[in-house]
């Protein structure tokens, strides 16, 4: 499916054929390419063990929530989403709080070696985090944070302050310079200004950098399995408990992918509008 | 773009910024050299080694072929990603319901964890109980990722198609929705047709954003580890090891952090230098105005 689809970009489309069905069709393949593999994964977490190991069909023949029950109730497991979110929305707000001075620094002006910081910033994005993880479980160890939900959130601004700084700077060249001239000369001081008025100015852009560093905090894996073992364990390393003796608890491992699945969904649902424009990184 | 004053003072407003990655990226940097020059024999005692291990990873095979292996995948994914990319983006309704709708369901695989995604794509691949898997033995199709090397490449690859086109997809379209009308009107004017339009009016418009989608995918794909890692664990024997899971496989399997730490440090500069010449490319048509 990917493959036919990918050469057709070089050729034109016959024009004969109504457009808005081809455009149509050419939508619904693709999300159906998207949606299969969820589903099938709905699908799994619908069904007990013996059902799926036992026979092959395309919907749950004897539906269950079992295996919802089995993590919604056990502590081992829904801690597991907590620690995610509490470490997620921590690295949030650090990144934010230190990339708008900054990114404002970067658009506004000129100043010694701005040009090389910036790129040195990109670079810490570029950081492969398989190099980090070594290094950072020695760090955190040696100053008593391993295993707290503050070091996964500093270990994830790695990457989040750069791409934050990038995104803000470029939503922030969009507003016109007279506006913080205009306020200077009413008689505001940088922080009231660039709180009261400058903030709501990009409001759009701090909603999409927000939206960005949830998501790398939210999808990373190695970083924060590294940094963790007990009180502060992700959700994706629990994950790894459905492997026991007995062989992989299909049903309980689908589930648990189902549920992490749901608040990034959540969070398109409410920043659905605002998506196009977030991609653009404020720089169209 | 606007002028910007000279100010100096401007250095404090990045002070934050430079002080926490400092500690989040300088020091562990460091603590990275520091092992990649040394040699220790246990009990925490270290002896100098220079530049030993740097020539040891330099003439070992190992890292050649994983950087080989690296190189086939970020290159083959970007050759699928980016076409596709643009090609649904310019299939996407404009506005309305459906667009919103469209927006959503793409966003969806970019928010899942990489390790649910990689669980995903072993559950759906597995010939007993995957559809994939079980679609394509019912037809007849030899394929098995846990043996068979060109199933596992392919299954890797899908996978990242699946994860990323829409990132792609969906910074083409943005970059679509800022095309004025007027351009479109000119064109139709001068009555060119679907193919000219897109190769004078849309491809230079959406050069920006591409750039930041090529570059964005260029540095992901080339650090991936959680995904193909969970799916394939870098077999069947050493088919999918790329870069990352060689090297968490030496550092923290082996604990070899000498050859590890020198293997990270080329690792790291060999993306800083592909991302540098992106990025100055991208400066540029910045520039430009586009």
């Amino acid at each position: 499916m990917t493959d036919a689809t990918a050469l057709t970009p070089a050729v034109t489309k016959p024009r004969s054929l109504p457009k808005v069905n081809s455009r149509a069709v050419v939508m619904t393949l693709y999300l159906l390419f998207l949606m299969l593999p969820i589903y099938w994964l709905i699908n799994m977490s619908l069904k007990t063990n013996t059902e799926i190991l036992g026979s092959f069909s395309l919907w749950p023949q004897n539906l269950t929530f079992e295996n919802y029950v089995t993590i919604l109730t056990d502590e081992a497991w829904y801690m597991g989403y907590v620690n995610s979110m509490i470490y997620v929305v921590m690295n949030t707000v650090i990144s934010l709080a230190v990339a708008l001075p900054a990114a404002y620094a970067f658009s506004r002006y000129n100043f010694l070696g701005d040009k090389h910081l910036f790129f040195w910033l990109l670079t810490n994005r570029m950081a492969p985090p398989a190099v980090f993880a070594l290094p950072f479980f020695q760090l955190y160890s040696s100053i008593g944070l391993f295993d707290t939900h503050i070091a996964v959130a500093l270990a994830h601004c790695l990457f989040n302050v750069p791409l934050a700084v990038w995104i803000l700077e470029g939503f922030m060249r969009g507003v016109p310079k007279e506006i913080d001239e205009t306020a200077y000369i009413d008689g505001y001081g940088f922080g009231r200004f660039f709180v009261k008025i400058f903030m709501p100015l990009i409001a759009s852009g701090i909603g999409v950098a927000a939206f960005f560093c949830f998501m790398f905090s939210w999808v990373e894996l190695l970083l924060s399995r590294t940094l963790t073992s007990v009180d502060a364990k992700p959700i994706a390393a629990t994950m790894t408990r459905t492997v026991g003796a007995a062989g992989v608890d299909w049903g309980v491992l689908a589930a648990a992918g189902v549920l992490t699945i749901v608040p990034g969904a959540l969070v398109i649902y409410f920043v659905r509008n605002y998506i196009a424009k977030g991609f653009a990184l404020g720089r169209v | 773009m606007q002028q910007k004053t000279t100010n100096h003072k401007a250095w404090f407003l990045v002070l934050p910024v430079l002080v926490l990655v400092a500690f989040s990226a300088v020091i562990p940097l460091m603590t990275v050299v520091n092992y990649s020059v040394q040699d220790t024999f246990g009990n925490n005692q270290f002896f100098w080694a220079g530049l030993e291990w740097f020539q040891e990873m330099l003439s070992d095979e190992r890292m050649w072929n994983a950087l080989q292996r690296q190189l086939m995948f970020s290159g083959i994914i970007l050759a699928i990603e980016i076409p596709l990319g643009i090609f649904v983006a310019l299939n996407m309704p404009k506005s309305g319901f459906w667009s919103s709708f469209c927006l959503v369901v793409m966003s969806l695989p970019l928010l899942i964890p990489w390790n649910v995604v990689g669980t995903i794509w072993q559950i759906f691949g597995r010939v007993d109980i995957g559809l994939l898997g079980h679609t394509l033995e019912a037809l007849g199709i030899d394929y098995n990722y846990t043996q068979d090397t060109i199933s596992a490449w392919i299954t890797i690859i899908v996978m990242d198609v699946w994860h990323w086109t829409s990132l792609v997809a969906l910074l083409a379209f943005a970059g679509l929705k800022s095309i004025p009308d007027a351009y479109y009107q000119a064109a139709r004017i001068d009555q060119a047709n679907r193919w000219k339009v897109f190769r004078f009016i849309e491809l230079p418009k959406m050069m920006g954003v591409l750039m930041i989608a090529i570059l964005l995918r260029f540095m992901d794909s080339f650090m991936i580890y959680t995904e193909p890692f969970v799916v394939t664990g870098g077999g069947p024997g050493n088919a999918t090891t790329l870069l990352s899971i060689d090297l968490v496989k030496m550092a923290l399997g082996q604990f070899d952090l000498g050859p590890a730490a020198a293997f990270s440090l080329m690792y790291f500069l060999v993306i800083l230098l592909i991302s540098w010449v992106f990025y100055t490319v991208m400066v540029n048509l910045d520039k430009k105005g586009m």
